[in-house]
């Protein structure tokens, strides 16, 4: 994993200098609120419905286990002892006071963390694949391009004022784990007809309020040239974007408008100019940073293990783990671990310190002292010995943190929505444990195969409802909560935006609506047919059909 | 004669910029004599009368871009850039450029919603006058604002101030270090 060197830590404390500086001009009365404002963005912290949330950075979802004991003392000693993981695999606190932020700043530049451009209208925090090293199809790893983008774009002079924020992911593997068809720059690392390690690259990606799939306006650019390459793109975006609407002003909105040839030839005409100048990369540079993404000491084991298997016999719920939250390692006698965060009746990526403590604790013992978080909002242990699964998976489970959910119709992702936010039109918490409590039987959960439930409170879609087999969108009518239902969007290669089923429903019809999808679904399905797969042969119909039926007539009348 | 930050000092900059009044055109503003700022579309409208002069500078809207005046650089004695709402941040491309690819080495002013927590951002990309709206920062703000300039001071990226980035200004430690 990258460790600071002396410049990286000099900038995140001369961060903490100022902004310590700043919140006391702010409590003084010399920054305005409005002022405040996108300084305070810019550090994560946001006014909430109940307090402030701070939003921590953590790039493309990387954490040692130094810092996940930061955040639980953090938790513990300034808010109510547990964050949340966000689906842009950062963390928040939920009720930290205001004037306690350059504290906890502090603290955690002490574990090389920060929460510098979490928010605002700037570029955001670096995803990426929760598996990046592990997975058997990666073809590149992310992460050091991950890093060497995300010093470029810290503090960049340039580009902190962007008429919106700006979120870029990066994807090595041959399947998308980093969702980047539905980010502003989407990077798709892979090699020419000659070897060479470059770029595909997808502009104008999103969800929010005008959900669009990324277009791609290079079909290869090479490693040297990602730097300028991204400059140009924003150039052209900070200074052509809309301003006037920040509903509008998103790049997606400035690509569909100009058209994405268009759209290329502007970036080209700049990057022209800026191409081969100073921010082209060096060997020396990629391999300083890629040297700290190097494998950890693995060792020299069998492929199979005879006590893992010895226990997956005899232990069926430990072998509805594996099947469900472990993962093929591309190291022989290694696995993968998914820590689930969507506990039923727990807020989905939700952990409290002394959980934390413990991860840290099982990161140092079985994964080389490192965890990740995925956009899915749980947590993963790349790098575990089969051997020692079994050990792992009753601390875990004592814990809380073994649901074997993975990927089932209870990992679901959900945003903080009415609870927390105060842009909510509704909560989404409680439905998401509406869900998961109608949804309890573990053998037909497995049946049901793997499905994925998004909920985001409002438009703003921080819970990717969009993307979800299944996406749940609260709306405001009359002062009301209503849940409009979407089905067949999904992440991946194949993304793709949901379409609404019809009329949305009250909070309270929710698990019967849900268990109706999943009942035509069952009918419905061909042998081995997942979900989604069948929602795009059959299409909307068959589903609309059975949940409208014995619905009231008068619930079409309550179309948002 | 208003309050500026030139350079990392704090001076009185007796530049005036003139902007267009309600009823008048930028074509046929009246231009009077001294240091003077005038818009851009008064500059393209007469270009060789105040040209002529040496003494009239131009600034931008934030929409405008530098462009316009590829080919007047050199014969400009001053440029401001406006920033009417300081969340606009066109303006850093626009000293970007000027700096950059125009070859643009004389006074680069940015006016309008200046604020102190911009003014490291301004500087990098290539303001070296700062001019906050009159009377918006007392004496010893701006002195403040002033050492701030110096809050950071190894920058990651390249920009109109360090025109290396950093990986090509120092040699960083390694994983070996
Ligand atoms: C609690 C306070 C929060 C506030 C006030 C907030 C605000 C917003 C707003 C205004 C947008 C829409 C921006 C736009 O597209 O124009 C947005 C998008 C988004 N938020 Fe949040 N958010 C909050 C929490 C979260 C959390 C907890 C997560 C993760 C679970 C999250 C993840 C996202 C993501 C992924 C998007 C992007 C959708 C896209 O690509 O357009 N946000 N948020
Ligand atoms: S989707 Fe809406 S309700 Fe949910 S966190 Fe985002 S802004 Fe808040």
């Amino acid at each position: 994993m990258y460790r600071y060197d002396a410049y990286d830590q000099k900038l995140v404390d001369e961060r903490v200098a100022q902004f310590r500086d700043q919140m006391r001009r702010h409590l003084a009365g010399e920054l305005s609120d409005d002022e405040f404002r996108p300084v305070r963005l810019q550090n994560g912290l946001y006014i909430q419905r109940h307090a402030p949330m701070f939003r921590v950075s953590i790039p493309y979802g990387h954490l040692a286990s130094r810092q996940l004991r930061k955040l639980a003392e953090l938790a513990r000693t300034y808010d109510k002892g547990y964050v949340h993981f966000t689906t842009r695999q950062n963390v928040q606190f939920n009720w930290s006071p205001l004037e306690v932020i350059p504290e906890m700043c502090a603290e955690l530049a002490k574990v090389e963390m920060h929460s510098i451009q979490t928010s605002g209208n700037c570029i955001r925090n670096f995803t990426s694949d929760p598996f990046a090293g592990v997975a058997g199809d990666e073809l590149i790893d992310p992460r050091p391009w991950a890093e060497i983008l995300r010093q470029w774009a810290t503090f960049h002079p340039e580009f902190a004022y962007l008429p919106r924020k700006f979120k870029i992911a990066v994807n090595g593997a041959q399947e998308d784990r980093a969702v980047i068809q539905v980010h502003d720059i989407g990077l798709d690392l892979k090699k020419n007809e000659a070897g060479e390690i470059g770029f595909r690259i997808l502009v104008g990606g999103g969800l929010g309020r005008t959900p669009i799939i990324g277009r791609e306006i290079e079909s290869f650019i090479p490693w040297q040239h990602i730097i300028t390459y991204c400059e140009a793109i924003l150039r052209v975006y900070n200074r052509y974007g809309r301003r006037d609407n920040s509903f509008k002003a998103r790049i997606k909105i400035l690509v569909s408008a100009l058209g994405i040839d268009e759209f290329r030839w502007q970036v080209r005409e700049e990057w022209a100019h800026v191409k081969d100048g100073p921010n082209t990369l060096t060997v020396e540079e990629v391999h300083r940073v890629a040297d700290f993404f190097e494998d950890p000491a693995y060792e020299a084991l069998p492929a199979d293990d005879v006590g893992y298997h010895h226990h997956i016999a005899e232990d069926l719920a430990f072998a509805s783990w594996v099947k469900r939250n472990v993962r093929a390692h591309k190291k022989p006698g290694y696995a993968s671990v998914v820590l689930s965060l969507k506990k039923p009746g727990v807020p989905p990526g939700d952990i409290t310190s002394e959980q934390l403590e413990l991860v840290a604790d099982w990161a140092d013992r079985f994964s080389f002292g490192e965890a990740r978080v995925t956009h899915e909002q749980n947590l993963v242990f790349a790098d575990v010995k089969k051997s020692e699964l079994h050990t792992l998976w009753q601390l875990a489970r004592k814990a809380g943190l073994a649901t074997p959910n993975i990927g089932l119709l209870t990992d679901i992702i959900c945003c903080p929505g009415g609870d927390f936010c105060s842009l909510a039109n509704a909560k989404s918490i409680p439905i998401a444990a509406a869900i998961q409590e109608r949804f309890d039987d573990l053998d037909y959960l497995h049946d049901i195969g793997d499905i994925e439930i998004n909920i985001s409170g409002c438009m703003n879609a921080c819970g990717h409802h969009h993307v979800g087999h299944i996406g749940i969108l609260g709306v405001d009518k009359n002062g009301e909560e209503w849940y409009q239902v979407t089905i067949g969007g999904s992440q991946g290669n194949h993304a793709a935006i949901g379409k609404v089923i019809g009329p949305s429903f009250a909070r309270a019809e929710m698990p019967d609506v849900i268990s109706e999808l999943i009942e035509t679904y069952i009918e419905e399905r061909h042998e081995d047919e997942l979900f989604i797969d069948t929602v795009r042969r059959i299409g909307l119909d068959p589903f609309k059909t059975r949940v409208y039926a014995d619905r009231q007539p008068h619930r079409k009348v309550a179309n948002v | 004669m208003s309050k500026v930050i030139k350079n990392g000092r704090i001076v009185n900059d007796d530049w005036q910029i003139l902007t267009v009044a309600e009823g008048e055109e930028a074509e046929t503003l009246d231009v009077p004599a001294g240091r003077v700022i005038v818009p851009l579309a008064t500059w393209l409208a007469r270009r060789e009368e105040l040209a002529a002069r040496g003494d009239v500078g131009v600034w931008f809207a934030s929409h405008e871009g530098p462009e316009a005046l590829a080919d007047d650089i050199g014969r400009i004695a001053v440029i401001a850039v406006n920033f009417p709402k300081f969340v606009d941040g066109r303006g850093y491309s626009t000293a970007a450029l000027l700096r950059t690819r125009y070859g643009y080495t004389g006074q680069l002013i940015a006016f309008g919603e200046v604020l102190r927590d911009q003014f490291k951002y301004l500087t990098r990309c290539g303001f070296d006058t700062l001019q906050p709206r009159e009377g918006r920062y007392t004496d010893t703000q701006l002195d403040a604002a002033v050492a701030s300039l110096a809050d950071f001071t190894e920058p990651y990226q390249a920009s109109v101030l360090h025109p290396q980035p950093l990986f090509r200004r120092v040699a960083r430690a390694g994983v070996k270090a």
